[in-house]
């Protein structure tokens, strides 16, 4: 990562339209993953990945003024999530981590299926892309 | 197939397990890498392959692969990930803290 | 949770309190605030004391684990009820001798109190279960508490050689004992002590009948420093003398009495309970009263006394057992040896109590426990002399205190054994009453010697440790005033207790011999006639008397000289060889070669599993029913297996990563081929970050050296991970075969029906991974995040020069 050069313009151009599309499909992964192939584990390894691609192209110190988020409070917001969702249904005398789903219309999505399960995937999500880049980050910012 | 699958199973766990006998930092690191591969197909194998089609159940077939060991294996590849990731760290910082990677070299005094 | 409950664990409650009072009223001595506790336990106790003289018992349950059968069963009879008030009792009058005997300066008060609270709240369940297990607990918590008071001035060495001692050889016992307790589990499907008795018949006649018993007993004579397990007792000496007074005299070493005076009904009647008993209990008995006389330190004589007369105990229990045999309870010929326990064990609380007091003033006032030391102290102690004689003369059985009448009641007990004519007695018995003699006769000497030495002859105030000798202050003294007082009371009326206490814990000690509404005959008197008993005493005074005198003679000897008990060789040798035997052997395999732990892992699993496939006919191959090859498959395996064969003879490190990576990404197309798509994604998403992560490492890490291991030991890598990649297929294919032999229905569909219904999802991959295992799942990411803390600590964690990770 130290050698890559800020003032490769092709690249970096490049490089913009590519991860917007990359992370779009993997926000899709990620909101598919209940009924086709997908979700939290998955999403969040793409996300992660198309981070990852934009520090190998961009310097270390740009990305970390555009990216400003410390992914190691990522990795703690993502398992309050997950064990929030699993909280919630006990507060209705649930056991720990009932799901609950249901059909819901909603205007110019149409009928969407809305589950419980899908903000324990976002914990699982968070957690993945926290712990990715924070363990790459945190190495390749390793002073030698 | 299965058999197959085996055989190349078990390939790949004798060389995972020559390289972590190896006294090499570096190659003790990727045999954790391969032998986690070895252990994935292994599961993957165990749940009888390629019969029906993939767990999806809006294609409308009537019978599908085992989804249960796809969900362990899914999870232990992120975790194998985890473990894979802290080792080699772990073999990093010990190479930067004692200037060596041969695992004969960094053997500490016993101290019960 | 009932009241009883409460005031049984009320002092672990206080417990609690106890550091915050110390450090909230320092102008207090916190002995004050724990006093309260005792003294309102003992008198909530005493109200008990009408039911069960009555032949009443009381029990109160709460559950604790019910589904294993174990519950916080009280119960509340003639013999816990005794131990209770000589545990509250005496403890009341040892806290308040403590809070003269610790000063409140420089002594750590919290701790010592917390300790002996501790202990306080479990003997009381010791002695209060109903459930052996509940019983177990509150017994090695005993072990604990006490190892923690005998190590209370933990800058000593011999206090921490003490409390190991001790905690090493009771909870062995402990454990023993929990062996049994579990086979008397087996054998009657219960844990409550009453319907054990209840259905006693299941152990008698069970295999386990002898086992169990042997290893009940074993915890029962290590709490209790039976032969030769006694040799922990003096080391515990160690304890502030307030302690040795409470836990090493009067109580804690007599749970184990307690323990087989519960379990007689259970083993009891039988010859191998009464041989075990009586003679482990003569052989402490005439061993600690002849280990007690080589003795020079006060408190280490009254330690080896605690020990005999804790096997006079035992041998009473034991001889008394056989009423079971006849069935009896009638006649006193049986039962005399249960009331001379029973009355002994209240005796020697009372009157050993008052001694280690006496001989914790002693230290106190002169600073010195050493007899060769003292002397001529009864000018300067009057009171505390008095209170030794008074005490002493009861432990060597001078009428008309109470220990001669309970020593008279051994002697009768053990001539009654002698007669029964079972159990080989006829030939044997005659050994009983001339163990119990010679013994008594030591027991008489080391009694004349500790006052003699201490009270009378010369005063030697230039070995003292204090300028001036001076008697204790009244607080001190109180303690052992009021008890040498109920050596005197229990002495001339000994019928106060007759029917009140004693009888009640006969009843308890043996149910069912007796019809309803009967009693037993409790008859203690000072005149017998002139019975042999009489004789025998006599002889005891005029032995004892005739050694004393000729004492200057055989002092001289090498028996007199040294004063260590040869069984602590025994122990030490023994401890030694464990520490340098596990030392031995954890060198031997911790080479602190990563290379050895795996051959060790690696062979030994091998060995096994082809062992058992060889063994157990464990290998089957099954052809059919497989999936089809298609030729594409043998285009991505043939690479697959190159990819990763290679890896070992790559000496380039950045080629070695890109190859690891090739094969991860074969991986992932197999998934896809094997139709689990959300696999192959996963698989390809990680192996990219991987290589990044590798190269990123790599970079950092030195070039690959060629391999330069020498050719022997490449060759043993070589054999066992051949060795292992054999293992893996076999069992590989193996499995499968059986697998499908088996026919065990997959319960993938349960999760094909269910995923839509129960969980509204259409990737059934995900719905598991989410909802049907999502409390896996939500682990499963706990992991990933320590992980990654982990990686975040080892990289911004700078340890210092010279610390190690």
């Amino acid at each position: 990562m130290k050698k890559s050069k800020p003032n490769n313009m092709m690249l970096q151009t490049a490089m913009r339209f590519i991860t917007i599309i990359v992370f779009a499909f993997s926000f899709y992964l990620f909101f598919a993953g209940h009924n086709a192939p997908g979700g939290g584990f998955i999403g969040g390894l793409m996300t992660a990945s198309a981070i990852l691609v934009l520090y190998l192209v961009f310097h270390r110190k740009e990305m970390l003024k555009a990216i400003p988020i410390n992914f190691t409070t990522v990795i703690g917001i993502g398992l309050l999530f997950a064990v929030g969702t699993g909280i919630v249904s006990m507060l209705f005398d649930f056991p720990f981590l009932t799901h609950f789903f249901d059909e819901f219309h909603i205007p110019f999505f149409g009928d969407v299926e809305l589950t419980t399960a899908l903000s324990f995937d976002l914990g699982v999500y968070l957690v993945v892309v926290g712990a990715a880049m924070s363990i790459i980050l945190v190495i390749s910012g390793d002073k030698k | 197939m299965e058999i197959l699958m085996s055989i190349v199973i078990g390939i790949v766990f004798a060389v995972s397990v020559y390289l972590l006998l190896s006294k090499n930092l570096i190659r003790v690191i990727l045999g954790t890498l391969t032998i986690s591969h070895g252990v994935h197909l292994l599961l993957i194998t165990m749940s009888e392959l390629q019969r029906g089609a993939p767990p999806l159940l809006d294609l409308g077939e009537e019978s599908f692969t085992d989804p249960l060991p796809q969900a362990l294996v899914l999870t232990a590849i992120v975790i194998s990930f985890g473990v894979t990731s802290m080792l080699l760290v772990m073999g990093y910082r010990t190479y930067k803290a004692h200037e060596t990677e041969d695992l004969d070299k960094l053997r500490g005094s016993a101290d019960e | 949770m009932t009241f009883l409950h409460w005031a049984t664990i009320s002092p672990f409650l206080l417990a609690i309190l106890v550091p915050f009072l110390y450090k909230y009223f320092r102008k207090i001595h916190t002995g004050w605030f724990v006093l309260i506790l005792p003294i309102v336990l003992f008198i909530y106790f005493i109200r008990y004391l009408p039911i069960t003289s009555n032949g009443g018992t009381v029990s109160k349950s709460a559950p604790w684990v019910p589904s294993l059968g174990i519950h916080f069963d009280l119960y509340v009879d003639g013999l816990s009820l005794l131990f209770a008030l000589l545990i509250t009792g005496i403890g009341m009058l040892v806290v308040l001798y403590s809070i003269y005997y610790l000063s409140d300066k420089g002594e750590k008060l919290n701790n010592f109190y917390v300790y002996l609270l501790l202990f306080m709240g479990a003997m009381l369940g010791v002695v209060l279960s109903d459930n052996l297990i509940v019983l177990y607990v509150f017994w090695e918590m005993t072990s604990i508490s006490s190892a923690l008071l005998i190590s209370y001035w933990f800058h000593r060495e011999k206090s921490i050689y003490g409390a190991q001692k001790s905690m090493f050889i009771t909870v062995f016992g402990g454990l023993s004992m929990l062996g049994g307790f579990s086979l008397i589990y087996v054998m009657t499907g219960t844990f409550s002590i009453r319907e054990i008795i209840a259905n006693v018949d299941l152990v008698t006649g069970s295999v386990y009948f002898i086992p169990a018993m042997i290893l009940v007993l074993l915890g029962a004579f290590t709490k209790s420093a039976q032969f030769p397990f006694h040799i922990w007792l003096p080391d515990a000496m160690e304890a502030p003398t307030p302690v040795s007074a409470y836990l090493h005299s009067a109580t804690m070493v007599k749970a184990g009495i307690y323990l087989v005076a519960r379990v007689t009904p259970i083993f009891g009647g039988g010859p191998e309970w009464f041989w075990i008993i009586t003679l482990a209990g003569l052989t402490t008995l005439i061993w600690g009263s002849v280990q007690a006389v080589r003795q020079k330190d006060l408190k280490a004589i009254l330690a080896f006394s605690t020990v005999s007369q804790l096997g006079m105990i035992m041998s009473l229990l034991g001889a008394g057992s056989a009423a079971y045999y006849f069935n009896d309870g009638d006649n006193l010929l049986y039962t005399t040896a249960i009331l001379a326990a029973v009355f002994h064990l209240i005796n020697h609380a009372t009157f050993k109590g008052g001694l280690f007091m006496a001989a914790g003033i002693v230290d106190h006032q002169t600073g010195t426990r050493d007899i060769r030391n003292l002397g001529g102290l009864m000018t300067f102690m009057p009171i505390t002399g008095t209170i030794s004689l008074i005490g002493l003369a009861a432990m060597a059985g001078i009428p008309p205190l109470n220990g001669f009448l309970s020593k008279e009641l051994f002697f009768t007990g053990m001539l009654n054994a002698s007669d029964y004519g079972i159990f080989n007695l006829d030939t044997w018995g005659l050994l009983l009453p001339a163990i119990a003699w010679i013994a008594s006769v030591f027991t008489f000497l080391y009694c004349t010697i500790l006052f003699f030495k201490t009270f009378r002859g010369k005063f030697q105030p230039e070995k003292l440790k204090v300028d001036k000798v001076r008697e204790a202050s009244f607080g001190m003294l109180l303690g052992p005033i009021v008890l040498i007082t109920l050596v005197v009371l229990f002495g001339l009326f000994p019928n106060i207790l007759a029917y009140n206490v004693i009888e009640p814990a006969m009843q308890a000690i043996l149910p069912g011999i007796l019809d309803a509404g009967e009693l037993f005959a409790v008859h203690i008197a000072h005149w017998h006639g002139f019975g042999t008993e009489l004789w025998m005493t006599l002889g005891v005074f005029a032995a004892g008397t005739l050694l004393y005198l000729t004492m200057n003679i055989w002092s001289q000897s090498g028996f007199y000289r040294s004063e260590r008990d040869i069984f602590n060789y025994l122990y030490d040798n023994g401890y030694d060889g464990l520490i340098k035997g596990s030392q031995l052997i954890t060198r031997a395999q911790i080479t602190g070669r990563l290379r050895d732990y795996f051959i060790y892992m690696c062979v030994f699993i091998v060995l096994l599993i082809f062992y058992t496939m060889f063994r157990y006919d464990g290998f089957a191959l099954q052809t059919s029913n497989l999936s089809p090859i298609e030729p594409h498959m043998w285009l991505v395996i043939i690479a697959f297996v190159l990819a990763i064969v290679a890896i070992p003879f790559i000496n380039n490190r950045m080629t070695a990563v890109i190859l690891a990576g090739v094969a991860g990404y074969l991986v992932a197309l197999m998934f896809a081929i094997f139709r689990a798509p959300d696999l192959a994604l996963t698989q390809l998403m990680i192996e990219t970050i991987s290589v990044i992560l590798f190269m990123l490492v790599f970079v950092h890490l030195p070039k690959l050296k060629k391999d330069d291991t020498k050719p022997s030991i490449k060759i043993t890598n070589l054999i066992v991970s051949i060795g292992v990649g054999l293992m893996i297929t076999l069992v590989s294919i193996s499995a499968f075969a059986f697998g499908s032999e088996i026919g065990f229905p997959s319960i993938k569909e349960y999760f094909i029906e269910n995923s839509k219904e129960l969980a509204g999802g259409y990737n059934i991959v995900n719905v598991i991974l989410v909802d049907f295992r999502g409390l896996d799942t939500m682990l499963e990411i706990l992991v990933l995040a320590i992980a990654a803390l982990g990686v975040i600590s080892l990289i911004k964690l700078r340890l210092k020069e010279g610390e190690d990770v």
